[in-house]
């Protein structure tokens, strides 16, 4: 183990405000911003609060911002970083701060709720269902992601207090996952224009650049997504099509 | 003192694969549930799971069905399974997968579209239906998102629960607080539902998260539940050993399922010379034979790398004292000369990144330095196998803390299925229990006791850090009840739990109730302590080696030994240590055991 030590500066606090403290950490081989945040926690103060289960980039727990960039702590290595000043950590600021690292994401499980449930339909006569990889392939890409709600944390629409009204890039994903699904028949499409407001967003990409999976949540997603709404809504020969062959709309 | 109420016909405790299919169970039956969990929705241990989920749906090798299933999960756990469990486990997980596809979960294919499978340790033919290596991600995301959906589901996230209530000898409510405020509550049940999970933290070196303080199998035995095979820890032969941050975190065995081989530092393939007389002309024997095997020749036998987790793991730890060890005290994994880029990428993903992003190494090129890593117990709380019922009335489990299933050593894949198959059982066993007892009362002059000692760290003026006391258990537990294990070791553990005892009785908090990380190890390390203790004296009593427990002292199987399980029992403040014959096997599945299926 070296003798080396890093400088960490880390949000302590809540919501009504707080202060950064610095604090010194030695280095060692490997070690991630995760480590060096424990380390405080066992040394110099049990109360510091961070979120963290799996510390190995599965789980979507740790994420926060390290010198102002959303991350995964437990997927930050301390070598990575310049080290000749401050490292700063800092809980995502488009959620409300509970303690320390700890923000109030709440609001995430209460939009995924609201998401219409998978509909699949009828299997064979065996009762299962038959589908390609390459149809697999097609939603399997969502479906890696970890709820590290780093997207949500920086898209401007949800920063800008939008939440009432944009599900954000996170629960995009999630409706492409089901839109785009081998199996599903159900159809979610006006809730995705009325109630989620795909309109919202503006492309920024700004979501994809931090997805710790390395979802293209904007080009595999979001734009596919919104060229549905497109056609069914403002395109009419579409639409005339689409009453022909209408799949049953749940807001109906 | 101030609490919140809540009352449910049914308090599941753990929102894992077990904990979320047992919700999903019991509601269905019309019970009224509360899933209460440690941490937010979807960040259980479950999620980590990589590799896959057995069950013999007979995809890709028609020869594979539940007998098959049955007599591997038997031989895997050196015969001390429980039978019953490990045939409605290999007969129900079939349904229990295809379930989940059609709840919405996406696995791979097979060119005809059904689900693949691939090849796992101890399985037989390719078992194992996954999803690249995030599995567990998968099949957690698809419970958590039909469980939102059910009507009779509340969810309390970040909730911890730290005492049971009784009346009588029923269980009639659970206490526990509330991370993000520090307030109390009090859940009002019928029955309780255990889905909580390992014990992997009483280790150093382990891959487990910090959710893993045996909190299940302590909360039943001071309740006066049975727990039963506590000495069966699982070591898994492949964890990270570099760098010293990631030291134990998994490696899935899909690598070695996907072909990958494993190598010492004069470059041999040792697995062959480790071939244990239990499976003796089951397995490949030249390299050239598991090269045809790899290439999809049916007639070679599986390389000798598929043996069991507590084969390969002790095979590794014998060439590192030997001296054959990589760099940083394990072997080498080789995936790269046996795959190509593309596969490689396209199959182990996250094995990929992981590498990658924390250890500076490209798996596509180089190969991985590893060794073992504690990840599993097959000991827990003693159920029964139609309802997961444990022995105090009221009380049921299910998933990683209940025992049974996994006898001496648990097949890969073998976890996943279990939860899933004994989470539906429990589901159905609770929510039955819960009618039939729907005029059980809570006494709540219980609920003052249960505070005072919540509330006792933050009151210890000079006490010790839980953190340092917790390291220190770590190291004691490594170095004294680790993967190989002897009298005079355990003794000290003994010993020295005796000790740790009283500085746990001591360690003090800091700070106040909200998010307070600290606190919450202070909490921990109770259970921590007994699970412990629990596992020290079960390997204390079973003087042989079997599976995942292995003595120095007496190196053999014992017939003598294969006849019981050790099962533990508080006497006062006395932890006992008792033997249960096992269950008698009806002679039809001895014979399939004995004779294979082919
Ligand atoms: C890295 C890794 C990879 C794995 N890969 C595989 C694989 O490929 N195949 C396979 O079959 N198995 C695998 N396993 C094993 C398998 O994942 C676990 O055994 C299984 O997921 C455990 O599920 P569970 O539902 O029993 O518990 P968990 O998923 O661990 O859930 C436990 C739950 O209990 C809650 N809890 C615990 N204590 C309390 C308390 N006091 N109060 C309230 N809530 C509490 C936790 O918050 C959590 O929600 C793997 C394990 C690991 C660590
Ligand atoms: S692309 Fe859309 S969803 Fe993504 S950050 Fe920009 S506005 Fe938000
Ligand atoms: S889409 Fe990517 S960034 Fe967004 S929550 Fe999922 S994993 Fe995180
Ligand atoms: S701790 Fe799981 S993603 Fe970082």
């Amino acid at each position: 183990m070296s003798e080396k030590t890093a400088k960490i500066k880390v949000f302590r606090g809540d919501e009504k405000g707080g202060e950064y403290k610095e604090y010194d950490v030695p280095l060692f081989e490997g070690m991630v911003v995760l480590d060096a945040i424990h380390h405080i926690q066992a040394t110099a103060d049990n109360t510091l609060a961070v979120r963290w289960n799996c510390k190995a980039g599965k789980c979507g727990s740790c994420g926060g911002e390290i010198n102002g960039k959303p991350r995964l702590m437990c997927m930050t290595r301390m070598d990575t970083l310049p080290l000749d000043k401050p490292i700063t950590v800092e809980p995502m600021k488009t959620f409300p701060v509970i303690k320390d690292l700890v923000c109030d994401v709440s609001w995430n499980f209460e939009i995924n709720k609201k998401i219409p449930p998978f509909k699949p339909k009828a299997p064979l006569a065996d009762g299962t269902w038959r589908f390609s990889q390459e149809d697999a392939d097609r939603v399997q890409e969502f479906r890696k992601c970890i709820e590290c709600f780093l997207c949500q944390n920086v898209c401007h629409v949800l920063r800008n207090h939008k939440k009432e009204e944009f599900a954000g890039p996170r629960f995009l994903v999630r409706l492409a996952s089901l839109e785009m699904h081998p199996l599903d028949v159900e159809d979610r499409l006006s809730l995705i224009k009325e109630a989620f407001h795909i309109g919202l967003c503006n492309i920024t990409k700004c979501c994809t650049e931090v997805c710790p999976e390395h979802i293209t949540i904007t080009d595999n997603a979001i734009i596919p997504l919104k060229e549905r709404v497109v056609s069914r809504f403002y395109d009419p020969i579409a639409k005339f099509w689409q009453k022909l062959f209408a799949k049953n709309d749940v807001t109906k | 003192m101030n609490y919140q109420t809540f009352e449910h016909d049914v308090i599941v405790i753990g929102a894992g694969g077990a904990g979320l299919r047992a919700a999903i169970e019991a509601a269905t039956q019309g019970a009224t549930v509360g899933l209460v969990c440690k941490s937010l929705l979807g960040k259980a241990h479950t999620v980590m799971a990589e590799g896959g989920v057995a069950a013999a749906l007979g995809n890709v090798d028609l020869r594979d069905n539940w007998q098959v299933h049955f007599r591997d999960t038997m031989r895997g756990g050196k015969m001390l399974n429980n039978w019953r469990m490990a045939q409605i486990h290999a007969q129900e997980s079939p349904a229990r997968v295809n379930e989940l596809e059609a709840w919405g979960a996406v696995f791979d294919r097979t060119k005809e579209g059904k689900i693949l499978q691939r090849n796992f340790g101890g399985h037989q033919f390719p078992r194992l239906a996954h999803v690249g290596d995030r599995t567990g991600l998968e099949i957690i995301r698809t419970l958590q998102d039909h469980a939102v959906h059910q009507k009779n589901i509340e969810v309390f996230m970040e909730c911890t629960i730290t005492h049971f209530l009784k009346e009588g000898n029923k269980i009639c409510g659970a206490f526990g607080y509330r991370r993000v405020t520090g307030e109390f509550l009090f859940f009002k049940t019928k029955a309780i539902i255990l889905a909580t999970g390992g014990i992997g933290k009483s280790f150093r070196i382990n891959s487990n998260s910090w959710e893993y303080t045996g909190d299940g199998q302590a909360l039943a035995y001071k309740a006066g539940a049975d727990l039963m095979d506590m000495e069966f820890v699982q070591f898994h032969p492949t964890g990270m050993v570099w760098p010293l941050s990631v030291k134990g975190t998994l490696v899935t065995e899909g690598v070695r399922g996907e072909g990958g081989i494993l190598k010492n530092s004069k470059g041999e393939r040792f697995m062959f010379r480790y071939v244990p007389p239990m499976f003796k002309g089951e397995f490949a024997e030249t390299e050239e034979e598991a090269k045809r095997w790899l290439a999809g020749d049916k007639s070679a036998r599986r390389p000798p790398e598929l043996l069991t987790r507590d084969v390969v793991a002790k095979a590794i730890n014998a060439e590192v004292k030997a001296g054959r060890g990589s760099p940083h005290g394990g072997v080498f994994l080789d995936i790269a000369s046996q795959r190509d880029v593309e596969t490689i990428r396209k199959k182990l993903p996250s094995m990929y990144h992981q590498f990658k992003e924390l250890a500076n190494v490209d798996i596509t090129k180089e190969p991985m330095e590893i060794g073992p890593t504690c990840h599993y117990i097959m000991g827990g709380i003693r159920v029964d196998a139609e309802t997961g019922a444990a022995t105090v009335p009221g009380l049921f489990a299910a998933g990683e803390v209940a025992a049974g299933l996994h006898g001496a050593n648990r097949l890969g894949g073998n976890s996943l299925s279990d939860l899933l198959v004994f989470g539906r059982r429990a589901g159905l066993g609770a929510a039955q229990y819960a009618k039939e007892n729907s005029s059980i009362k809570a006494d709540t002059k219980q609920l003052d006791t249960c505070a005072t000692e919540l509330l006792k760290p933050f009151n210890q003026k000079n006490g010790e850090n839980p953190y340092e006391v917790m390291d220190q258990l770590q190291k004691m537990m490594d170095a004294h009840v680790g993967i190989v294990r002897e009298e005079k070791e355990l003794q000290k553990a003994i010993d020295s739990l005796a000790q740790l005892k009283s500085k746990v009785k001591n360690v003090k908090a800091a700070g106040d109730r909200t998010y307070n990380p600290g606190w919450q190890t202070c909490l921990d390390l109770e259970n921590m302590l007994i699970v412990s203790e629990a596992i020290t004296r079960a390997a204390m009593e079973r003087k042989e080696s079997r599976g995942g427990h292995t003595r120095i002292d007496y190196p053999e199987s014992s017939a003598e030994y294969a006849k019981f399980n050790f099962v533990l029992r508080k006497k006062g403040e006395e932890m006992r240590v008792e033997k249960e014959p096992l269950p008698k096997m009806p002679a039809a599945l001895e014979i399939l055991i004995k004779e294979g299926t082919t």
